[in-house]
Formats: structure tokens, sequence, C-alpha cells
């Protein structure tokens, strides 16, 4: 429906996990689309379905997960289509993933400059010792200090800042149309954090990739993000550009989300709380998923799932309030 | 004028590295810090990981011994205290730990957990003591039905509540509170740090906040004290701090904490912190903190600043110039 060029588009997404105890819904009709260049973030609080959209994307759901139906189209290519071998050349290559905790996903027994280097043996078969110089160049453009000499450590010897810096060289060494960052900095120093956001935004314009950012800090999306998606329990409630979110949030949660994080602006003595809890996604709420915590519930909430509006261009909210007002216009 | 509840003077811990035969260094964890806690007040720590925020709270609470240094409690030295004596020490003191997943035993009943304190400082037993678990149940949230279950049933947000009900169970005058809200969502954050500052007002209680998130450490404390690699290198109140931070060090840790304004993403920041944390085991000489410091004069590595007060209690560790 938009001319605009979208690398990604992720095209009412569903993923559920069939458990013991149930079939858990985990997203239920997610839709977006990344265009070429920008950052876009996803936003929302544990387990509303961050991760699994991730996972999905790059076809890596865990047993018993599953995609029940959406598509996943990249360049116009179906991912979900895709047989696990064509999938092999899409990852490390196409797509490129920066998870949230480097020490569990570097392993620990081969070198940081052979971890490194294998995209380049894998996916553009160079020679291994040409490889294992290339991966040098990267880690050192990544601001890793004595690059030459780190790139022979394993990753124990390496501080969690480091440990972050040699995964995003991983991530960048086939020059990825796409690099999902899940979280890359929850787990971070305030001061480490801030230099390796820096640093994906700086590596995000010479390389010109595109981002989907993964994240639970609204203060991180300010910074970082060109387009935001809010996201709970499994559905995304409201889309749109980054200031229009901070400036103008129309659905119920994200206006109370962004009311409870304590803030240097406003010092008041009590935080805006939201009623209730997130819920199970193995029984989820009918209608809108939000209803039985939302202050403004109307009778069709609980019947009826909100459709995505387009409030204003390019501003999209999930939720009946918005939906009332088109059908009398 | 409030009285001081905690004084702590030149308290000082090392922690020896050994081999199978000797010392072979020391991690530098606190280092002659000088801190009061008034009673009634809530004094915050902040610091990245490794600054002894964590060593100094606990040497406080005389949890690790101190190579040197006091701990005064009520104007009472405490290390002239024997371990016997500490025992109304501890009732008057309590801590509420990060991970509400591994601070609340797995085998225990919530019945149990709560009400262990209650048993240990023989303040109630048997069904005194469910009477009084239910009351901090209520207290902090929770319902009578959940006394006869086990942890794994509840929330990340419950079971810090349950932390808390049994942080409170002895009627504790002062609670230490690290990283108490760092792993929990926003929205569940919220409730909690609400709830924390309603039980402060009920119970008159004393708290010291330590976290790595400036915002709620700024929401919670009255007063704030900035710790690097073992030392305090500024405290004030939370407007003297956080307004007009002084210490390069402060200064570059408010302007790394990424703020909710997007316009703020084009403005250049003030001071970029460049380089990370050096080891505690070999701190740089003089202001430990030089080697990262954008305003460094030739004497930072040779002279140790101290903390000056300039003006209105508000102190700060740099060397003029």
């Amino acid at each position: 429906m938009e001319t605009r060029e979208d690398l990604l588009v992720v095209d009412r997404l569903k993923t559920q996990f069939f458990t013991y105890g149930g079939v858990v819904e985990a997203l239920d009709e997610v839709s977006f689309e990344i265009r070429l260049g920008e950052i876009f973030g996803l936003v929302g609080e544990s387990g509303c379905g961050k991760s699994v959209t991730a996972t999905s994307i790059l076809g890596l759901v865990a047993k018993p997960g599953k995609i029940v139906s959406g598509r996943v189209l990249l360049d116009g290519e179906n991912l979900v289509e895709k047989s696990e071998q064509e999938m092999n050349r899409v990852r490390g290559s196409r797509i490129a993933m920066i998870f949230q905790d480097p020490t569990s996903s570097l392993n620990p027994l081969f070198r940081i400059g052979y971890q490194v280097a294998e995209p380049y043996i894998y996916h553009q078969r160079r020679p291994k010792r040409q490889a294992l110089k290339d991966a040098t160049e990267i880690l050192a453009k990544t601001g890793l200090p004595d690059a030459v000499e780190k790139s022979r450590n394993y990753p124990h010897e390496l501080s969690g800042g480091m440990r972050q810096r040699a995964m995003i060289a991983m991530s960048l060494t086939c020059e990825p149309d796409l690099l999902i960052a899940d979280e890359p900095t929850t787990n971070l120093d305030v001061t480490i954090g801030r230099q390796i956001l820096d640093l994906v935004k700086d590596l995000q314009r010479e390389f010109g990739a595109s981002v989907l950012w993964i994240t639970h800090d609204m203060a991180v999306v300010a910074q970082m993000c060109d387009r935001v998606g809010v996201m709970y329990a499994g559905t995304i409630v409201e889309k749109t550009d980054v200031r229009t979110l901070f400036r103008n949030a129309k659905h119920p949660y994200t206006e109370r989300l962004l009311r409870a994080i304590p803030s240097a602006v406003k010092s008041a003595d009590k935080l805006e709380e939201i009623p209730g809890s997130v819920p199970q996604l193995i029984h989820p709420p009918t209608g809108c998923r939000f209803h039985p915590r939302c202050d403004h519930v109307m009778e069709i909430c609980s019947r009826v799932k909100p459709v995505e509006l387009e409030v204003e261009p390019g501003h999209m909210v999930a939720c009946h309030l918005f939906g009332g007002e088109k059908e009398a216009t | 004028m409030t009285t001081a509840l905690f004084e702590c003077r030149n308290l000082t811990k090392f922690f020896p590295i050994k081999n199978l035969f000797r010392e072979t260094g020391r991690v530098h964890a606190v280092e002659d810090v000088n801190l009061t806690i008034p009673e009634g007040g809530t004094v915050g720590l902040v610091g990245e990981s490794g600054c002894g925020k964590t060593t100094l709270a606990r040497t406080i609470l005389l949890l690790i011994e101190p190579t040197s240094g006091q701990v005064i409690f009520r104007g009472e030295d405490m290390a002239s205290r024997s371990k016997r004596d500490l025992r109304q020490f501890r009732r008057e003191t309590a801590i509420v730990f990060q991970d509400p997943y591994s601070s609340l035993d797995p085998r225990m009943l919530i019945a149990d957990v709560v009400g262990e304190p209650l048993v240990i400082h023989k303040v109630a037993f048997g069904e005194d003591r469910d009477d009084v678990v239910l009351s901090l149940l209520e207290r902090v949230g929770l319902k009578a039905d959940h006394m006869y279950r086990y942890p794994h049933e509840f929330s990340g947000g419950q079971r810090q509540r349950l932390a808390i009900a049994r942080a409170l169970a002895a009627d504790p005058k002062f609670i230490l509170l690290d990283e108490a809200t760092s792993a929990l969502d926003v929205s569940v954050q919220a409730k909690i740090l609400n709830m924390l500052n309603g039980l402060k007002a009920d119970l008159r209680l004393t708290y010291m906040f330590i976290s790595h998130d400036l915002n709620v450490v700024r929401h919670l404390s009255d007063h704030i004290g900035v710790m690097y690699l073992g030392r305090m290198v500024e405290y004030g109140t939370r407007e003297q701090v956080f307004d007009t931070p002084t210490h390069p060090y402060t200064r570059g840790l408010l302007a790394a904490a990424p703020s909710l304004d997007p316009n703020d993403r084009d403005r250049p920041r003030e001071v970029v912190l460049q380089g990370e944390v050096p080891s505690a085991v070999e701190p740089p000489s003089g202001c430990r903190f030089h080697p990262r410091c954008p305003n460094r004069k030739p004497e930072c590595d040779r002279v140790r600043p101290e903390l000056v007060d300039i003006g209105d209690g508000h102190l700060v560790a740099c060397l003029p110039g």
C-alpha cells in the first residue's frame, strides 16, 4: 500500500508454543515493516513477544514453538517458506543478530578472532588466514583497543563491553542488510552501554544497514530509533515515528507505560501505576489483550480484537477508542 | 535537626587475593569512605559495577568485616560489640536483594519465608506468627491465601513484595535496598517504588538505596553518594548531585544515561566518557578517575583528592584548578 522501500515486511505473523500446559499464543498477528536504512525499535515489557519476533524472523523458533501463519518478507522473499539450508545462507549473511548476553553467546573454547572470522569462512569462502586478518580489521573498527592482540584472546579474557564489541564485529562481517539487536546494552554499565549505542549508530550509518532494535528501555528508544512499535502481550498496540510516540502516544497502554517511568523532568512523589499485571498467554484475554487493565474499557473491547488504524499519517494504533470515530466519519 | 542513624568513618575494605601460599594482591573494594545516614532519610548510592556500592553497604550492616575504619550505629561503635550483642542490631536492620528468584528459598512455604525473622528474633510463634505474617502480606499488597504457597508460584514483582514483607517482619528501622527494583519491568517497578515510599512514611523507616539506574535513585533518595573504584567522589542532596553535578565522573555518568526526550539525540553531550573502569586490584594512583577524566590536570596522577565541601554540604573529591 506504500511505495516507500521496505526492506523487511512482517505480515500478520502468528507464532505459538505447543506446551503440555496448553498453547501459548506468543505472537498474535504481528505486522510491521522496516525501511531501508532505518532503526526500527520494538519496545515492551518481559514476555510481550519481542524476542520471539526476532527468532521468528530468523527462523530460529525453538521447539515446541512454531510459526502458525503469516509471512516474513525480506526484499519480497518469504523467509517462512524457506528450507533450513536456504535459511543458513540468510542468517549471518543477510540478517545478523547481536544478542543481549555476549558471555553466553560467544563460544568459550574459541579465540575471539576465529569466531569473528567464521562468517567470512562460511559465507564468503575466504581462506582462513585472510579471514583472520579481516576479522582483526573489523574488530578494530568496533573500537576494540589492541584488536590484533585481543583477537587472540578467549572470551573470558575480555570485559563485558569488549565482548559486546566483538559480537557487533561478528554481526557486521558480511555487511548484512538487516541487523537484529536484542537488548545489547541491558547487561552493561551506563557509560559502557552508551559507548555501544554510539558505536552501533555510527556503524549503521557507515554500512547503511537497517536495524531492528529490541529493548524494554524507553530512553534507549528515544535516543536510538527512527520508528517504534510498542508490544503488549504478543500484539503490536502502537506504531509510529519516535518523536510522535513521546509527544503524542495514543494507545492507553503506551500512555500509561510512559508515565510509569521515573524521570529527571518530573520528580513527582508518586509514579503512575498500571493496575493488574501482564496476562498469561496460554489463555490470553479475548478481544483487545489490554482490556482487563484499561481505564477506557468499553463493551466492544472484550469481544473484538481491534484492528490497526491510522490516526494521523504514519501513526498506527490498535484500539477501539479510535475505531469508533472512524465509523462515524 | 535529624540525628544520624549510621555513621561510617574512614571505612576501608580490601579483599585479599591469595594463591596456595601467600597473598598476591588486594582488591581495593572500598577505601576511606565517610558517610552519614540520617534517621528517616534515604541515601542513594550510584556507580558502575565494581565501584564498591554493595561492599560499602554490607560493611555498614556488619555482614563484611571492615579492614579498617568504624561503623557507628546510634552513636555506638559497633566494632566493640560481640556477635551475641549484635542480635538487637540485626533486628533493626534488613536487606532486600536484587534477584527475588534466588533470595527466596524455593522449598519453604511463604508463611515460613516471611515468618522466619519472627521466629529467629523470638517475636512470635505458631498462630501468632501466622497472624503477623498475614498482616505483613496485606501491607505489601498480597493476600491471605498466598501464605501456603511456594515461591515459584509468584511473579517477579510479587516475589519482590515477599522479600520486602520478610525484611519488614522484625520491625526494622533501616532497610538496605540493593538494586531492589533492577530486575523488574517498568510498570512493576513503579508499583514497588510507590509501595516503598508509602512504607517509609508509615513505618518511619530509613533506607539505603543502591542502583545503577540514575532515575530510580533520583526518584527515591534525598541524599546521593556517587562512587568510583571504591571511593566516594561526590556526595550531596538530590538537587545538588543531579542539578549541579560537579565531579567530572558524575557529569559523565549523568550525560551517558539515555534521556527520554528524542530531541536530545541531536544535542552534543557535554562530557563523553571513553574507556572502561580500571581494575580494582591495581587501581590508578592519585585520583582513581584520572585516566578517563576529560579535564585532568598534571598533578591528578600524584595527588589524591579529598572530599571538600563546596557549599551547603555538597562534597566533591576533585583537585581545584
